[in-house]
């Protein structure tokens, strides 16, 4: 069960967060500090799972940008980690330049009602399959 | 799948852009969000969190002043709200752009409609009050014929929607479920799938049409309602058996490459957890080998899911190659994957720890923490007597690394758990080793660890282990390591370990030959006097002082310490210190209160505090008020400052006229109110010492209550690997033999790192090859040595279950004799009872208790038990002694209870050993859960224990003498729990476990569990129709519906007679097509039921004061009239 989604910037400024269930509006900006912290401080040759507090965070480096997934542990961790490769991958297709750091927040804000796709309790709905590059 | 989605995606965008003039993306954006742009920017070249603040504030202003002026176009308006929208997430409060993002998506034209809704979803949460000014909108929206907007309210009223609306929409959102457009029919499902999330009560009737869904022939829609399906069959796995075709069939599509490759497959495959499909995932684990990422994401799927189905020798091999693909992947990510597998599979089979033991070595040295933290927990599933040193040893290396309190809590917990939870297994191997590592927990996480860990290392100090002189030992061992740091100067100990140092010494110092018990409260008082203790320390360490002394023949410490603690400013000190004081003025009664090491003798506690009586009823006699009750006092406070009393009938009604309780005669002095002699007592004297006291034992007291969490997938880990493993043991062995040679010096200390932590899974000889002698042998570890020689027994016998019997084959054989016997002859008596044939066929007598037991229940003949069946037939010797006493113990109580109505019995989990059935009864005042237990083997069950986990909705409470110490041969026992409701709920599971121990070895445990529905709580409410007219206006949620009556109970009588039988309503009165009806929820929500008859369909009406009642009771009458 996918918790929240957010895209920070490697300076930690919150790019685009999306809760999917409520939390207090002081608490998200705590969590987020110590969510992109924790992002921050991890190099290429460690693993992008991280466990924090009672939830796993699954993160992917795109440039300057962190695309950070909070789920429960009900989730499987590597489908997450495609799945926000799948997202980048349907930005990249409808706006070009997808990892400039200016642009993104408008894409972003642009493109939420589709993140409708990805209601909370589901984590995949709807996106389509596509095979990483690796 | 996928063309779906381009729809999705294209529809919104497609919009925008064709709202544009112009169109082109690159004019769009600009136009849509340029000022957005500019503030994006504004902050990105901003480098400090202050200038952000201001800038964002700034912002926030002029946003202000925009949204509220009255020129404001919606277009503008549309435009703000993209920018509160950035705001926001960035973490300021813009709370109010609120209600305009509301007034956006009421009055916009379609895409500021979309961006209003999107606000809305962004900024309001379920219970938001704003939130019911937008259900106007959504019904607007949901019946447009524009399926843009259609599609939008659907969106958010899956996100989210009040749930005292639902009801509004929906009809609406049923109809959109036969729409044409599939992309409608899929979010129809999704927003079903958010109220049957928020409240299952009212999306009951429509579960057929969930079933059309999964049929529909878009596989959109068919995913969406594999979720609901999915929360369903979580629930309740049995209901739903009936759908696993389906899923199959859809499984096989997907398999077969018909439907698009997507992501669903894990979310099927969890719902085929519950079912046994061994032959599909086989040929989805052959199809997944494809090396993508996604696939492998399936694939760990499917492992899990075969680890968790009835395992199946074929699969388990594939699973195992698996996951050694994944262990022995470069990738870090995929390890990672392996090694939670890995977890897993462990207890399963322990086989894989064995082959991958180099990797899970090498990632115990990993610089990632996080793979090391999983390695660990890998670690901890195989922890055993004999690698239980190097184990904790890296558990603890961790743990001094790591800050994060999360991290040490769980950290702690497991080592905790390990050495000292697991009361029956300690795997620890020596004393000082055991307190050492203690010593150590504590320090780390001492503040942070979780309660029950000191209390049952302090239990399991107290009660100690079958040898006294080793307990004793263990015991001196702890109070010497503490006296010695408490010596040292300067050191700061958590406040748990504090207290646990104090108990210790104040219950062990006796030990001491050569410190006296002077020196040791010397030492407490020092800490005592120590400021950076806390409060609640301290109570722990005056405890200890006053246990310790009547020990101490004169102390000027003590007289000190009273002297310091009469005059403290905390009540509970001062409390503590002048018990010392009078206690200290009379020894001898010290010394009979306080005796050295009774610490684990229970208490005889006179409850009812009956020897107050007197000393009330004189307080009484001389014009003393009766003692109220709190919640009684406070009722009285508040009917005292209303003046107008708007609901008048309704309490009183519910506490004082049902519950029949009466005040003992001498008290009540004619007042109504129930005053209780015990409680009088209990406030007024607080010149009383000796309840003090009892405060003192009470941290002791409780102790043993304490339940041992027995964690035995642990503790059951060693009996299958030393049988099963051997052949694989051996061939590993030998090649790490032939390697040795090879060998670096670094290898070989990992392979010595290996085969010290994995000594536990192998055979003995793998320690030895590898050149590391034997860990000594310690007094822990008999047990493990006896199921070594057995294992060479059963080796053969891959049945590790049998291994425990097989050993004690002697024994078995006598019984075997003694059940032949015993079964010829109540075969024949039996038959003559003209029984259930096919029951007793089966081929042990050891049935022949529950025989008896299930016979009496299920054909529910009290008649049978009446006329003592059970004693027709006398089985020899001591089982039929037993037996004897069982039946007619078990007689008896059914005759107890024949006098409520009860369930038929069912089974609820058996093996071998045991068997364990269930009925419920239907008692006035609560729902008695009965467990019978029948213990089918001829050996002797030893502390058969049944406990229930906590349930979040009930309360359950043991009845008196459940807990055995002894289960004899062949004997049915009976354990009754009375469960209580705390929060109305829809369905419940009760679930809990029966442990035992067979012989001193072997011990088990079997779970099961029970399905509890709100029904089970419903009892019929006996009152009049003039108490029934009052009522029915005092309460506020009423429900109606019609129901059509079968051809059968046209009769309004005869449709009541059913509720009432059915759904234990009580009958008020029938005037003339109308009839009144009442139950009661327990232990005291009254429920209302008002019927009338038209031609041949029947109004029910309900009213309660719970809201949720009513729904809940509506449905079940619509499934009895339907049923009946």
């Amino acid at each position: 069960m996918i918790k929240f989604f957010l895209m920070v910037n490697k300076q930690g400024q919150t790019r685009l967060s999306k809760y999917y269930e409520h939390v207090d509006i002081n608490k998200r900006t705590l969590l987020e500090t110590e969510v992109i912290k924790s992002c921050l401080s991890r190099s290429n040759e460690q693993c992008s799972f991280i466990e924090y507090k009672d939830f796993k965070l699954i993160y992917r480096q795109y440039a300057a940008l962190f695309i950070v997934v909070g789920v429960n542990d009900t989730e499987n961790e590597m489908a997450i980690y495609e799945f926000i490769h799948n997202f980048v991958e349907v930005l990249d297709e409808y706006f070009s330049r997808v990892e400039s750091i200016d642009e993104l927040p408008k894409i972003c804000s642009a493109l939420e009602p589709q993140q409708a796709c990805f209601s909370p309790d589901s984590s995949f709905k709807g996106a389509a399959s596509t095979t990483p590059i690796y | 799948m996928s063309d779906i989605v381009e729809k999705t995606l294209t529809a919104l965008p497609g919009l925008f852009l064709q709202n544009q003039p112009g169109g082109g993306p690159a004019a769009a954006k600009a136009s849509f969000s340029s000022r957005l742009g500019s503030l994006v920017r504004g902050i990105t070249a901003l480098t400090s969190k202050h200038e952000e603040e201001k800038l964002i504030q700034q912002e926030l202003s002029s946003l202000k002043a925009t949204v509220s002026a009255p020129t404001t176009t919606l277009k503008m308006m549309k435009e703000c709200m993209v920018r509160l929208i950035y705001c926001e997430m960035l973490g300021y409060d813009a709370s109010f752009g609120y209600i305009h993002a509301i007034k956006l998506a009421q009055q916009g034209n379609l895409l500021e409609k979309r961006v209003g809704y999107l606000a809305v979803s962004l900024f309001l949460h379920e219970s938001h009050e704003l939130l019911l000014l937008l259900v106007n909108t959504v019904v607007k929206d949901l019946q447009s014929t524009n399926l843009v907007e259609v599609c939008m309210a659907l969106t958010v009223v899956s996100q989210i929607f009040p749930r005292e609306m639902i009801p509004a929409v929906l009809p609406l959102i049923e109809d959109k479920l036969q729409h044409s457009k599939e992309i409608i029919r899929r979010k129809a499902v999704l927003a079903l799938y958010k109220f049957h999330l928020i409240a299952p009560n009212q999306v009951q009737h429509i579960h057929i049409k969930f079933r059309k869904a999964l049929c529909d022939r878009d596989v959109g829609v068919m995913a969406a309602s594999l979720h609901i399906y999915l929360r369903m069959i979580k629930e309740n796995s049995s209901g739903y058996k009936d759908l696993t075709g389906s899923f199959v069939t859809i499984l096989k599509q997907v398999v077969g490459g018909k439907l698009p490759v997507d992501f669903n497959y894990h979310i099927l495959l969890q719902v085929l957890q519950k079912y046994i499909l061994l032959l599909y995932l086989t040929m989805i684990l052959t199809i997944s080998a494809i090396f993508i990422f996604l696939s492998l994401a399936i694939l760990f799927e499917c492992v899990h899911t075969v680890y968790s189905i009835y395992p199946k020798s074929e699969l388990l091999e594939k699973a195992a190659k698996c996951i050694g693909k994944f262990v022995l992947s470069p990738k870090i990510n995929l390890k990672y994957l392996g090694l939670k597998a890995l977890t897993y599979v462990i207890q399963q089979d322990p086989t894989l720890a064995l082959q991958h033991q180099m990797t899970i070595i090498e990632c115990l040295d990993h610089p990632d923490p996080i793979i090391k933290r999983e390695t660990l927990e890998l670690l901890y599933r195989i922890t055993n007597a004999q690698n239980v040193t190097v184990i904790v040893q890296k558990m603890l290396e961790y743990l001094h690394q790591s800050k994060e309190e999360y991290v040490i809590v769980n950290l702690v917990g497991k080592i905790a758990d390990v050495l000292v939870l697991n009361t029956v297994d300690t795997y620890a191997p020596d004393n000082a080793w055991f307190i050492q590592t203690m010593n150590a927990v504590f320090s780390v996480g001492g503040d942070v660890m979780h309660p029950d860990i000191p209390n049952n290392f302090l239990r399991l100090l107290a009660e100690g282990f079958d040898d006294e002189t080793e307990d004793q030992q263990l015991r001196l061992y702890a109070v010497q390591s503490y006296l010695t740091l408490l010596d040292m100067e300067n050191v700061f100990y958590p406040q748990r370990f504090l207290q646990v140092m104090s108990w210790v010494l104040g219950e062990y110092s006796y030990l001491l030959d050569k410190e006296t018990p002077a020196e040791v409260i010397a030492k407490l008082y020092k800490l005592l006097m120590n400021d950076s203790v806390s409060s609640e320390t301290k109570t722990w360490l005056i405890a200890a002082v006053t246990k310790l002394t009547p020990q101490a023949h004169s102390s000027d410490t003590v007289e000190r310490l009273i002297h310091e603690f009469t005059i403290s400013l905390d009540t509970c000190m001062r409390q503590h210190a002048f018990e010392l004081k009078h206690l200290h003025e009379n020894v001898e009664l010290m010394k009979s209160l306080l005796p050295v090491d009774r610490s684990c003798e229970d208490l005889a506690v006179d409850a009812s505090l009956s020897f107050l009586d007197g000393f009330v009823a004189e307080g009484l006699s001389q014009g003393a008020a009766p003692y109220k009750p709190h919640h009684q006092r406070q009722e009285e406070k508040l009917s005292q400052e209303k003046v107008l009393n708007f609901e008048p009938y309704g309490l009183s009604f519910s506490s004082s006229g049902f519950t029949g309780r009466q005040s003992p005669a001498g008290i009540s002095l004619g007042s109504d109110i129930s005053g209780n002699s015990a409680e009088t007592g209990l406030k007024e004297t607080n010149s009383l010492k000796l309840e003090g006291i009892k405060k003192l034992w009470g941290k002791e007291g409780y102790l043993p209550k304490k339940e041992s969490k027995t964690g035995d997938e642990s503790g059951a880990l060693p009996i299958p690997q030393e049988s099963i493993m051997e052949n694989v043991d051996q061939a590993i062995t030998k090649k790490d033999q032939s390697q040795v040679l090879t060998q670096s010096k670094e290898e070989k200390e990992k392979q010595l790192l290996a085969s010290s932590l994995f000594v536990g899974l192998g055979s003995e000889s793998t320690v030895n090859l590898l050149g590391k002698a034997d860990t000594v042998s310690h007094k822990f570890r008999r047990k493990s040595k006896i199921k070594e020689a057995k294992s060479g027994e059963t080796s053969s016998t891959h049945n590790m279950t049998c291994s425990s019997f097989s050993s004690l084959s002697n024994v078995a054989y006598e019984d075997d004799y003694y059940l032949n016997t015993l079964h010829d002859r109540g075969d024949k008596e039996l038959k003559t009872f003209s029984l259930n044939s096919e029951l007793l066929d089966s081929e042990s007598l050891t049935e022949l208790p529950l025989v008896e037991k299930f016979s009496n229940c299920s054909l529910s003949t009290p008649s049978l038990f009446a006329d003592n069946s059970m004693e027709i037939f006398h089985p020899p010797q001591s089982i039929a002694a037993s037996v004897a006493k069982e039946s007619s113990l078990a007689s008896s109580f059914l005759e107890e209870t024949t006098e409520y109505i009860h369930s038929n019995a069912m089974e609820v989990c058996n093996n071998e050993t045991i068997s364990v059935s269930s009925y419920k009864i239907w008692k006035d005042d609560c729902l008695l859960m009965v467990w019978s237990v029948t213990n089918k083997s001829g050996l002797e069950l030893k502390s058969a224990n049944l406990e229930i986990f906590p349930a979040e909705n009930f309360k359950v409470t043991e009845q008196p003498g459940c807990c055995l110490p002894i289960m004899e041969a062949e004997s049915t026992k009976s354990f009754q729990y009375s469960v209580q409701i705390e929060k109305p709920f829809t369905e419940g599971i009760l679930s809990g476990f029966i442990s035992y121990h067979m012989m001193d070895t072997h011990s088990a445990q079997l779970e099961f569990s029970v399905n509890l529905s709100l029904l089970d709580f419903i009892r019929p409410l006996k009152i009049s129709s003039e108490d029934f007219g009052k009522l029915w206006l005092s309460f506020a949620n009423d429900v109606k519906q019609n129901v059509k009556m079968s051809e059968s109970q046209a009769a309004l009588s005869s449709a009541l007679k059913t509720l009432q039988q059915k759904l234990r309503l009580h009958i008020i009165e029938i005037i003339g097509n109308e009839g009144l009806l009442a139950c009661q929820l327990l232990p005291s929500i009254p429920c209302l039921l008002h019927c009338r008859v038209y031609a041949d369909v029947l109004a029910l009406w309900f009213r309660s004061s719970c809201s949720t009642l009513p729904d809940y009771l509506l449905y079940q009458c619509q499934k009895v009239m339907e049923g009946s």
